[in-house]
């Protein structure tokens, strides 16, 4: 079949999307966008055909009469942790023998065999941690490989370590050093073998009411349907790394523009808050961008002002929204600039107010800049779509709700769960329409 | 083709004969043998200093040399060291700070210090603040022209008259004195009648830009095409001369149907034409105007080719009239004129021009000519039905230019356009 992608080459992150000749989306895929676009690009594509695949499958699934809706559902479940499982453990190995590689290069002549064995012992415990994390229902708070292995790492690391008597320090720069490797390889391996691996956990937990070979050979027949890269458009800041002709790339504007009109057809203004810049963006009932307006010189109001909150707080970023959710009053930050805001909140930290309360402030801040970036581009007119990553921090979308009202009135704002695929998704229109229109 | 030949800038015969007069006026203001007078690019007196024997210097071309020659940055900072803050207008810093490093001209030699300080300021009240800083350096005598802001759109006889009088009872006398040369109004008229020659052949080839493909870039080849005229120039046969050959090569690109030169070689495709307002970029000139020429996009009218006179709006330099007709040029720059007449111009290039859509790069330390773009550019919008868009960039600063940003709002601009144009055949 025909498979038209965009990817959305973000400061942060990489977003894909593949989408079928009828413009429905098959699937999507995220990774960090690291130091290194290429790779990024080809991992966030990779992840969107695990999800399209995962699409067809359902669908070969839904075929199964002895198959009620919510068994496939499980099913697709289970085989997609089962994947992630599976991709996972592949890339610990590559961790472990990059990881092992790069002993020599330590400044602990004389260590390198006990250090070895203390990695043996270290990536032995992750692998049996490993698959608590995939089980159905697990938390993770993040899905990049980057974070949760890190995380588990300095865990049993700590542990290794006052064991075998190696150093913390030199075990942990060990990941430092084999993770931007290990990052910057696209995951290698068969798809397809992951997948009859995920799908063989899914069978041996035998749950499942049908006939496990009827199960096998609809799995088998979605994994051979050909997904051609027929078109390919790319956005975003790292556009201009992607090995395209110029026609297959396009300004992230459009692409948030086109993509927020395919998710909310009567759009007509479109917020992005992505890591770099703030827009704001006008579009026609066809989804043509008529003007838009950005951020000027500085990150102020940005995702990377959260970020940056965040770094000061010793805070994860997605934690900033639940906490500042609680708040019971909002302190006022004047300042939307990235450096102003650590001595505002250190200020006020001193003042004795409370961290729920300022972190209010700094979302109301955001937001407020945003609003002076939307009217610069002419006002909100109904509906009303919010983009990007900023739209996930349900703070942040609070501030928004109450400051359109006050300045525009009754407007409906639409926020899609997967916002932060809309420029991938706008770019993978426009690869469709370059070929099928 | 070796590195260095790709690295070379391609230049019109014009182009190095422009240069060529630009250096011979520095040198004379560098030699010390002359009086020199400093005063400001939109509505000078050009013949007027003439008529006394003096030597034009002004502090923004200086600037924008600086810029060009990426000095500016090290002088706008020395500024901020001795006191000027962050903000302020960065044309007023880099001369502040050109002059802590001895005002050293593009010729590597020092530019003395003026005899005469002649303030006329049209749109700008900077100018007043720039010059008083000058005066307190120099300590050298300061004599002002007050234009009149052109508040309703029009200009009033009483505004002429009192353009006339302030040149008659204050400028003249000032210049009478400090040069001890008694005033000649025919040497003034007759310098009058070349500077409108020159005119005529400039708005000649400013317009056109109507053709297609536009033979000129009316923005980033408009620099070069205004300098003489706008500099210490007009009024002298040098620029009637060099105005007869740009004119010719316009001709001869007109007849080949080829685009302007730009630093890289001809401009052949041209997939958008535009209309700019606001003045350029200088720090980045070059990588400013490749973002331009790389998508294929000419600009065929701009507004800052007319911030030293709106010839183009049909005043010329009249030799009968020479006082009168020298206040009403004072009058019309194009940045003494209020928002609805700049809005009325825009909106005129759009149709007159055929243009796709309008630009406008926003000054972030000029206020004087940044405030009210964005209302401006709404209104050209709803007007004309066109795109327009708008980027953010400095004078001579160069912190406040950020490729990356420039060039992300450009290329979706073009984009836009694009599209624009796509849906609307679709619709027919």
């Amino acid at each position: 079949m025909k498979g038209y992608i965009g990817i959305d080459l973000g400061s942060t992150t990489t977003k894909a999307v593949v989408m079928d000749e009828t413009g429905s989306v098959l699937g999507r895929g995220i990774t960090n966008s690291r130091s290194n676009y290429d790779t990024a690009s080809q991992v966030a594509k990779q992840e969107a055909v695990v999800d399209a695949r995962l699409a067809l499958v359902r669908r070969e699934l839904m075929d199964i009469a002895s198959l009620s809706e919510d068994d496939v559902v499980d099913l697709v479940k289970g085989l997609e942790s089962g994947f992630r499982l599976e991709q996972f453990i592949e890339q610990l190995g590559d961790l472990e023998s990059t990881c092992k590689g790069n002993v020599d290069a330590t400044r602990h002549k004389g260590h390198e065999e006990g250090l070895r064995d203390a990695l043996t012992t270290l990536f032995g415990r992750l692998r049996e941690d490993v698959v608590g994390l995939f089980a159905p229902g697990a938390k993770r708070k993040s899905d990049f490989f980057r974070d949760l292995a890190g995380t588990r790492y300095m865990h049993f690391g700590e542990e290794v370590a006052s064991e075998t008597g190696e150093s913390f320090d030199t075990l942990i720069n060990l990941y430092d050093k084999s993770i931007i490797e290990v990052e910057n390889r696209p995951p290698a391996g068969d798809m397809s073998n992951k997948f009859n691996r995920a799908l063989n956990r899914v069978l041996e937990q035998g749950n499942i009411k049908a006939d496990s070979s009827q199960i096998a050979t609809a799995v088998k027949a979605a994994l051979e349907v050909p997904i051609d890269e027929t078109y390919v458009v790319g956005t975003g800041y790292g556009r201009v790394r992607l090995p395209f002709p110029k026609e297959h790339i396009r300004s992230e504007i459009l692409c948030h523009g086109l993509g927020a009109h395919l998710m909310f057809p009567k759009t007509r203004t479109v917020l992005d808050i992505g890591g770099q810049d703030t827009k704001g963006i006008q579009i026609d009932d066809k989804g043509i961008v008529v003007n838009f307006q950005m951020n000027d010189r500085c990150a102020a109001g940005t995702g990377r002002y959260l970020g940056y909150v965040a770094d000061e707080m010793n805070m994860g970023l997605h934690e900033l929204g639940p906490l500042a959710m609680k708040a019971t009053k909002s302190v006022r930050i004047n300042s939307t600039c990235t450096v102003f805001a650590g001595a505002e909140l250190r200020d006020r930290l001193a003042l004795g107010e409370k961290r729920e309360d300022i972190l209010a402030g700094l979302h109301r801040a955001i937001i407020l800049r945003a609003m002076s970036i939307i009217s610069r581009a002419g006002g909100i007119t109904d509906e009303f779509t919010f983009t990007g990553g900023v739209a996930k921090n349900e703070a942040a979308v609070k501030e928004l709700e109450q400051l359109v009202e006050e300045n525009y009135g009754k407007v409906t704002i639409n926020i899609d769960p997967d916002s932060i695929y809309t420029g991938a998704l706008g770019a993978a229109e426009f690869a469709r329409r370059a070929v099928e229109e | 083709m070796s590195d260095k030949a790709k690295s070379e800038v391609i230049k019109e015969p014009s182009m190095l004969k422009q240069k060529e007069m630009i250096a011979s006026n520095y040198e004379r203001l560098t030699s010390g043998k002359e009086k020199t007078v400093s005063t400001f690019v939109p509505g000078n007196l050009n013949e007027l200093i003439m008529c006394f024997d003096m030597v034009n210097n002004l502090p923004e071309i200086n600037a924008i040399q600086n810029g060009m020659r990426k000095q500016s940055g090290g002088m706008i900072m020395d500024a901020e060291k001795s006191g000027h803050s962050e903000d302020v207008c960065t044309y007023v810093k880099a001369d502040i700070g050109m002059m802590g490093r001895g005002n050293i001209a593009p010729n590597g030699k020092p530019i003395p210090p003026p005899d005469l300080l002649l303030l006329s300021y049209t749109g700008c009240f900077t100018f007043m603040k720039w010059f008083e800083l000058l005066r307190h350096e120099y300590k050298c005598p300061t004599v002002m022209l007050h234009v009149p802001y052109e508040g309703d759109g029009v200009i009033t006889d009483n505004m002429r008259d009192y353009v006339v009088k302030q040149l008659k009872t204050e400028v003249i006398p000032a210049f009478e004195k400090i040069s001890g040369v008694k005033f000649d109004i025919d040497r003034l008229r007759e310098y009058l009648a070349r500077s409108a020659k020159a005119e005529d052949d400039l708005v000649w080839c400013l317009e056109a830009g109507k053709n297609k493909p536009s033979p000129i870039d009316a923005y980033f080849g408009g620099v070069y095409y205004i300098g003489p005229v706008f500099s210490a120039f007009r009024g002298t046969q040098q620029a009637v001369d060099y105005y007869t050959m740009l004119r010719g090569e316009v001709e001869q690109r007109i007849k080949e149907k080829r685009g302007p030169i730009t630093p890289d070689g001809d401009m052949n495709e041209q997939k958008y034409r535009l209309i700019v307002e606001g003045p350029p970029n200088w720090t980045h000139f070059r990588e400013f105007w490749k973002l331009f020429y790389d998508e294929g996009a000419v600009v065929v009218a701009s507004t800052y080719t007319k911030v030293g006179g709106s010839y183009d709006l049909g005043f010329r330099h009249d030799p009968d009239r020479p006082l009168e007709s020298m206040a009403e040029y004072c009058l019309t720059c194009y940045t003494n004129r209020n928002l609805p007449a700049r809005v009325d111009t825009l909106v005129d290039y759009v149709g007159e021009y055929e243009a796709d859509g309008l630009l406008i790069n926003s000054i972030k330390s000029c206020n004087s000519f940044s405030a009210g773009q964005l209302m401006m550019m709404r209104e050209v919008e709803r007007r004309t039905g066109k795109p327009a868009a708008f980027i953010e960039t400095d004078l001579v600063d160069p912190r406040y230019f950020s490729h990356a940003n420039v060039k992300n709002r450009l290329e979706s601009y073009f984009q836009m356009i694009d599209q624009k144009r796509r849906s609307s055949s679709a619709a027919a």
